[in-house]
């Protein structure tokens, strides 16, 4: 049916020229792809000759040199593995803790609640229309000097003269662990969206068949509803992170001199230090730091629903 | 009595307090932007609207702001038009190549800010020479939001008829006609919150625009540099609560019109 009307419709349209119809289809891209091409693969090349540039003074030396990656190899270039180590660890928990915690709301949402979804995506997304300064904000307040957890324990006594602690709890903030918990507050809605997505749209009847067979609820998750909802759920760790690796902003406010990530240090070079060839080979090395933990993790999903499909 | 049975069980608690730990930090920020202490700390003090009356006089916040809106709107404008016509070309055309061109307009989306930041910053300044303005974050702005607004506008276009569209041309209109008047009103749902999408991204994007905004401010570049000043923190509080209170109204408004335009059968959707 459709096949008879385009062919007609291919004879209205182009008696004379004969011009293939996705011509002009690639016409309407061409504007956002010369965008992409021209502000992002263009930068990224440009990055990537910086980083075997080296530095004098005010200008860039393109003489090509291995100097900037060798550097992470030597004893100096200490600082930059540990902080590329621990982007990629302090990345890993927050993922692992938002997704931990968003999983079971997304379940709540897609089959608990029968009326009214859209006012509990709602209720999820406001926290997120506050600036993302201001959240983190938020939790320097909660963990801070003054804050509200150590005027809640002095109110109740157990920090002050008689208590446990004489002081505020200082240890609160400005560590890896504040940057892990700001991170995991920051991003929540970022994995309880789609993996809600992926869970709302699993066929109920699959559901009944695996309890109608025998299976006990706990049983039937793992094999069915989980599996499942895998799509989801992967997109939300992908979604949360690759942009937390390079995050600047939550360990700046949070993070204190011992919370400090790559992000900062890339910064550094083209701020502070005025050393971009550096900078860019930091930001090379990150991305393929980025992309090799999101392929390996990408890869042992694909060996798991592999032997799972075995059984 | 049975409300309660269901849902007083584990889960049903797990969600409430997952909400109350999504809510209790981001209502820390109007509850002191009401108190009258220069420091944000417990205990509190006493209420005060001192904060929003230093807003109306506060000026580089509210040429921040300025900023921030203009930088918004033209990058919404520009986004959601080049996102409308990329999504009708992957729907509509047969593109040769098309999973790579639809690859590499997503690319911004998996790169992480800093990087798209620190390149673009030594193409302009080392490399071009370029002055930095509002313009300059403005254009990386449209490359972050481009990709944005080309799904949530191919999720759009994807769900409706195709056939509608070949009626109307059938029945004598033109291609540009039967794309105004068939097309573009089935697809306004996907504009209007592609542009909210676009402008919101834009509005709260601190990276980008501290490295390509030179002199120029906008909004989370001000805030940034206030929280740094103790003294500068709570006209940024009421600031940042009664932009809060503003989204709250704009979306509960805007919901409050989808269910009036949209009866029944489309409702269900979500």
């Amino acid at each position: 049916m459709t096949a008879i009307s385009e062919a007609a419709s291919d004879q209205y349209d182009q008696p004379a020229t004969r011009r293939p119809e996705w011509v002009d289809g690639l016409w309407l891209i061409a504007p956002t792809l010369a965008i992409v091409v021209g502000m992002m693969l263009v930068p990224l090349l440009a990055i990537i000759i910086v980083s075997f540039w080296t530095q004098t003074g005010f200008d860039l030396e393109a003489t090509w040199t291995l100097e900037n990656y060798a550097l992470l190899f030597q004893p100096e270039g200490k600082l930059y593995r540990i902080l590329i180590v621990k982007s990629l660890w302090v990345s890993l928990v927050a993922t692992t803790a938002v997704v931990v915690l968003a999983y079971p709301m997304a379940y709540f949402m897609a089959f608990r609640i029968q009326r009214g979804k859209l006012i509990w995506i709602i209720l999820l997304t406001v926290p997120f229309w506050t600036s993302y300064l201001l959240r983190v904000f938020a939790w320097k307040v909660i963990l801070g000097f003054n804050g509200v957890i150590n005027s809640g324990l002095k109110a109740v006594g157990i920090i002050g003269p008689d208590g446990l602690f004489e002081k505020p709890l200082e240890f609160l903030l400005y560590n890896p662990a504040s940057v892990t918990i700001t991170l995991a507050h920051a991003w929540a809605a970022y994995a309880v969206l789609p993996i809600y997505v992926s869970l709302e749209k699993i066929d109920r009847s699959y559901l009944e068949a695996a309890t109608d067979l025998g299976d006990s609820k706990w049983k039937r998750f793992w094999r069915v509803t989980f599996p499942l909802s895998l799509p989801g759920t992967i997109a939300a760790i992908l979604l949360v992170f690759i942009p937390t690796v390079g995050d600047y902003i939550t360990p700046t406010l949070v993070g204190g001199p011992s919370g400090i990530m790559i992000g900062n240090s890339i910064a550094n070079q083209f701020i502070k230090s005025n050393n971009a060839p550096l900078g860019a080979a930091l930001s090379c090395v990150m991305m393929l730091a980025i992309t090799v933990a999101v392929c390996l993790f990408l890869m042992a999903i694909g060996k798991k629903r592999l032997k799972g499909a075995d059984i | 009595m049975q409300f309660l049975r269901r849902h007083l069980n584990p889960l049903s608690f797990f969600a409430v307090s997952y909400l109350l730990f999504l809510y209790v930090p981001v209502l820390l920020l109007p509850l002191f932007s009401f108190n009258d202490d220069i420091y944000v700390r417990l205990p509190l003090t006493g209420f005060t609207l001192q904060w929003y009356k230093n807003l109306m006089n506060n000026t580089s916040l509210l040429s921040a702001l300025w900023s921030s809106v203009q930088v918004g709107i033209g990058v919404s404008l520009v986004s959601t038009l080049l996102g409308l016509m990329a999504a009708r070309a992957m729907t509509r055309y047969r593109l040769p190549g098309r999973r790579g061109i639809y690859g590499l307009i997503l690319l911004p989306l998996v790169i992480p800010y800093m990087v798209i930041g620190v390149s673009t910053l030594v193409i302009l300044r080392r490399m071009l020479d370029v002055d930095l303005t509002l313009w300059t974050v403005g254009a990386s702005h449209v490359l972050i939001t481009v990709p944005l607004s080309m799904l949530v506008l191919m999720a759009r276009m994807e769900g409706f008829d195709r056939s509608l569209e070949e009626a109307s041309r059938d029945l004598g209109d033109s291609a540009w006609k039967s794309f105004r008047r068939v097309t573009l009103p089935l697809v306004m749902p996907g504009i209007v919150s592609s542009f909210l999408l676009c402008f919101i991204t834009s509005f709260d994007e601190y990276l980008l625009a501290f490295f390509l905004a030179g002199s120029d401010a906008t909004l989370p570049i001000f805030i940034f540099s206030s929280l740094r000043f103790p003294n500068k923190i709570p006209d940024v509080l009421a600031l940042g609560s009664l932009i809060l209170m503003v989204s709250i109204v704009l979306v509960v408004f805007a919901e409050w019109l989808r269910r009036r335009g949209v009866s029944g059968s489309d409702s269900s959707v979500i």
